[in-house]
């Protein structure tokens, strides 16, 4: 057997698991494995400008694969910068293999240079995490690790290793074991076939059904099955931010997303509904609105790989643990079989209902007389330039809302946003990531002047790298969401969300090497757009001028029901 | 609703304080907790006994059976269970107190386990209601220092839980 250091061990244990990139930076605990990635041209690193960035270039590597990223950061401050990349992809579920460097084993406790707990810092925002004690153990740790990262409900796993279990001189026999088996860990790989019956038969004797489902139709790969099976009762479809794509954003029983910002449609059709199926979705406050006011008349099918989920917050009536893929290709096939078909008149009813709620007002934009662009223009635009068919890394705040409203997706894996810790600051690395591994394919960070500048810096690892992502920033000067709250709760006290003192983006970008381009008339958008991706191998900065006193509605009004919405500054459900 | 939680996992550094830390981010309450290995050197037992409604205590089992190290969970209040304490009391004991603590501490069936000329320390083992009771029941004696171990819990019967 070859003998390897626990270094090199680290990067053939990579290398086996099939990773081509990692993200990361350097730093003293990590200097024996840096040198043995330099020693080797399998596994390539991508050096970022701050550890956060790597984290998430790695999440959404994960997210457009569904396979786990990976990121490479020292100890210390390189380990706590990683920390925001680890809790965005902890609170979206996403595949995720963070190693961290450490001090010296014998120093662990002594408040060395650069350490600190990671362990215990990350705790509570990892799938789980692993202290390497025996440099012979590093193969089957990176093991375990890709395993619990990947299987049941994912989620990042952190890895630490003290420097020196990486000592170059001190080599072991290396083989990187082919199976994995943990007694305290077996994730669901089916559910359970009395209770999908059960569901099934709810299902075929609904009224008013909706189905409402979540990223977990795009990390369980269950977006085909989905369609198929919504396709074959007819039943209307709306899905959370996460889910975007999950289910075709053009198709006819596609009511649009639902919550806070989600279309009136299908915030009006899940309140009047009499059965939700929930599927990979956790009913999470953005969504519900008040839990005791939720879709008083629905019963709730809920069926998730996490059975913590089930139950947490709105309780099911039938609960169904397991795979959204397996669960969804068993229903199919019970539906098929099933002599029993959907109560066409009421169906017909109810999407009757349905379509009136589309054609009111509703929330949507209205443009007016000034030569103000609105925001939502240009998602339309953008979307109508790249077909519907880019990699969308959002940023957060009204832009993401905007983009998540106006980007028709009609394939899973395509939107890339932080949905549940939203972090800003994420879009950027997030198009980084996967430019990177996708670079026939249209990648766009859209965002605000707000957020990008929370990893601004990251334009130079794209200078380095020749990363040609297009960025189409909606610059309304302020802190748009923030201050949207602040129009609405706080009578427009604008407490600290103005962005009064931006820099000239096109200069700054200009600095790094890469194409800034300026936009303030609707008239000149499609254009720049269309000359912007035609660019393909330059880095195009798009900053977009747009109204900086456009609200993201509809909004759901807090403490209330689903159905309770404002529509517009005036106008409220 | 008061319930009595067995949780048997992986004797790893790092176990207990997932779920210690399980408990404070998830903001669920721990009266008590006791953890020691098992006969398989390989697992540690620990009892928490935590309050919460119906709802609480399905989530807190849930979200300790999604802990990697968390082998089984089983929550003993659901069944007939046999639940222990041990506590062990120090008293000022001096003049009449020392006959009157030794006599409350028989019929507990307590033992004096340590005795100065001041003092008596008395170990008894039972249900924590048990426990309280002996401590009112000297409430006029004077309580130097009183240490409990927590509840411990198993099932009745021919349930068992290990792996």
């Amino acid at each position: 057997m070859e003998l390897l250091s626990g270094a090199e061990m680290v990067v053939r244990a990579l290398r086996d698991e099939g990773v081509k990139y990692i993200y990361g930076y350097p730093g003293g605990a990590l200097l024996h494995v840096y040198d043995a990635l330099f020693q080797q041209d399998e596994v390539e690193h991508i050096l970022v400008r701050h550890e956060q960035a790597a984290t998430h270039m790695a999440d959404a590597y994960a997210r457009a694969t569904n396979k786990p990223g990976v990121a490479l950061v020292t100890s210390g401050p390189g380990a706590t910068n990683a920390i925001t990349g680890i809790a965005t992809a902890y609170m979206d579920s996403i595949p995720m293999v963070v190693i961290t460097g450490q001090v010296m084993s014998f120093l662990i406790g002594e408040d060395a240079f650069q350490e600190t707990d990671m362990l215990g810092i990350s705790r509570p925002i990892v799938k789980h995490n692993f202290s390497v004690t025996r440099a012979e153990d590093i193969p089957s740790i990176i093991k375990k690790a890709f395993y619990i990262a990947q299987t049941g409900r994912p989620g990042p796993v952190v890895i630490d290793i003290p420097k020196d279990m990486t000592t170059p001189t001190e080599r072991f026999p290396y083989e990187y074991p082919k199976s994995v088996k943990l007694r305290s860990y077996n994730p669901v790989t089916k559910g359970h076939s009395g209770q999908i019956r059960k569901a099934v038969d709810m299902l075929l004797a609904a009224k008013r059904p909706m189905i409402y489902t979540g990223g977990g139709i795009i990390m369980g790969d269950a977006s085909a099955e989905l369609t198929e099976f919504a396709h074959l009762l007819k039943y209307p479809v709306t899905n959370t931010i996460m889910g975007l794509g999950g289910f075709p954003g053009t198709d006819p029983q596609y009511v649009g997303w639902l919550g806070m910002h989600g279309s009136y449609e299908s915030n009006m059709a899940m309140h009047h509904s009499d059965l939700i199926l929930a599927i990979g979705a956790r009913f999470d406050d953005r969504v519900t609105n008040a839990v005791d006011k939720f879709c008083p008349t629905a019963r709730i099918i809920h069926v998730d790989i996490d059975p913590a989920s089930i139950s947490k917050t709105v309780q099911a009536d039938v609960p169904i643990v397991g795979p959204a893929k397996a669960v969804l290709e068993e229903m199919i096939q019970l539906v098929k079989e099933s002599k029993k078909r959907p109560d066409q008149d009421a169906l017909d009813a109810w999407w009757k209902q349905i379509d009136e709620w589309r054609g009111r007002h509703g929330g949507r934009y209205r443009t007016d007389d000034s030569e103000m662009m609105k925001p939502q223009q240009v998602i339309e635009m953008l979307s109508k330039v790249t077909n519907g068919n880019a990699y969308v890394c959002s940023d957060v705040g009204q832009h993401q809302m905007f983009a998540a409203q106006y980007y028709k997706f009609n394939k899973p894996n395509r939107w890339i946003n932080s949905g549940g810790l939203g972090t800003m600051g994420f879009g950027l690395p997030a198009a980084m990531g996967i430019k990177l591994n996708f670079p026939e394919s249209d990648v766009v960070c859209v965002t605000g002047e707000g957020s990008i500048q929370m990893n601004i810096q990251e334009l130079s690892t794209c200078k380095q790298y020749d990363i040609p992502v297009v960025i189409v920033c909606l610059n309304n000067q302020s802190l748009g969401m923030v201050r949207q709250w602040q129009d609405m709760n706080y009578e427009s006290r604008h407490s600290q969300s103005y962005m009064n003192s931006l820099p000239d983006f096109i200069k700054l970008v200009e600095s790094y090497g890469h194409v800034g381009m300026k936009v303030t008339k609707y008239s000149e958008l499609e254009g720049a757009m269309r000359e912007a991706f035609a660019m393909k191998d330059r880095l195009v900065f798009m900053d977009i001028y747009v109204d900086p006193f456009e609200h993201v509605y509809p909004m759901q009004v807090p403490r209330g029901s689903m159905r309770d919405m404002w529509l517009s500054k005036t106008e409220r459900t | 609703m008061r319930h009595i939680i067995s949780v048997l996992m992986e004797n790893e550094p790092g176990a207990l304080s997932r779920v210690v830390g399980l408990f404070s981010q998830r903001n669920f309450n721990i009266e008590s907790l006791t953890v020691a290995p098992t006969d398989d050197s390989t697992l540690s037992r620990m009892t928490v006994m935590t309050t919460g409604d119906e709802r609480v205590i399905e989530q807190i089992t849930k979200q300790l059976n999604k802990l990697i190290d968390v082998v089984k969970v089983v929550d003993l209040s659901e069944g007939d269970h046999i639940e222990r304490e041990l506590m062990m009391i120090k008293f000022k004991a001096n003049g009449q107190m020392r006959a009157e603590i030794k006599r409350t501490a028989d019929i507990f069936r307590g033992q004096i386990i340590d005795i100065t000329p001041n003092t008596y320390t008395v170990q008894l083992v039972g249900s924590s209601d048990k426990l309280d009771a002996f401590i009112a029941s000297l409430g006029n004696a004077s309580i130097m220092e009183v240490v409990r171990s927590g509840v411990s819990g198993i099932a009745r019967g021919e349930k068992v839980l290990t792996i």
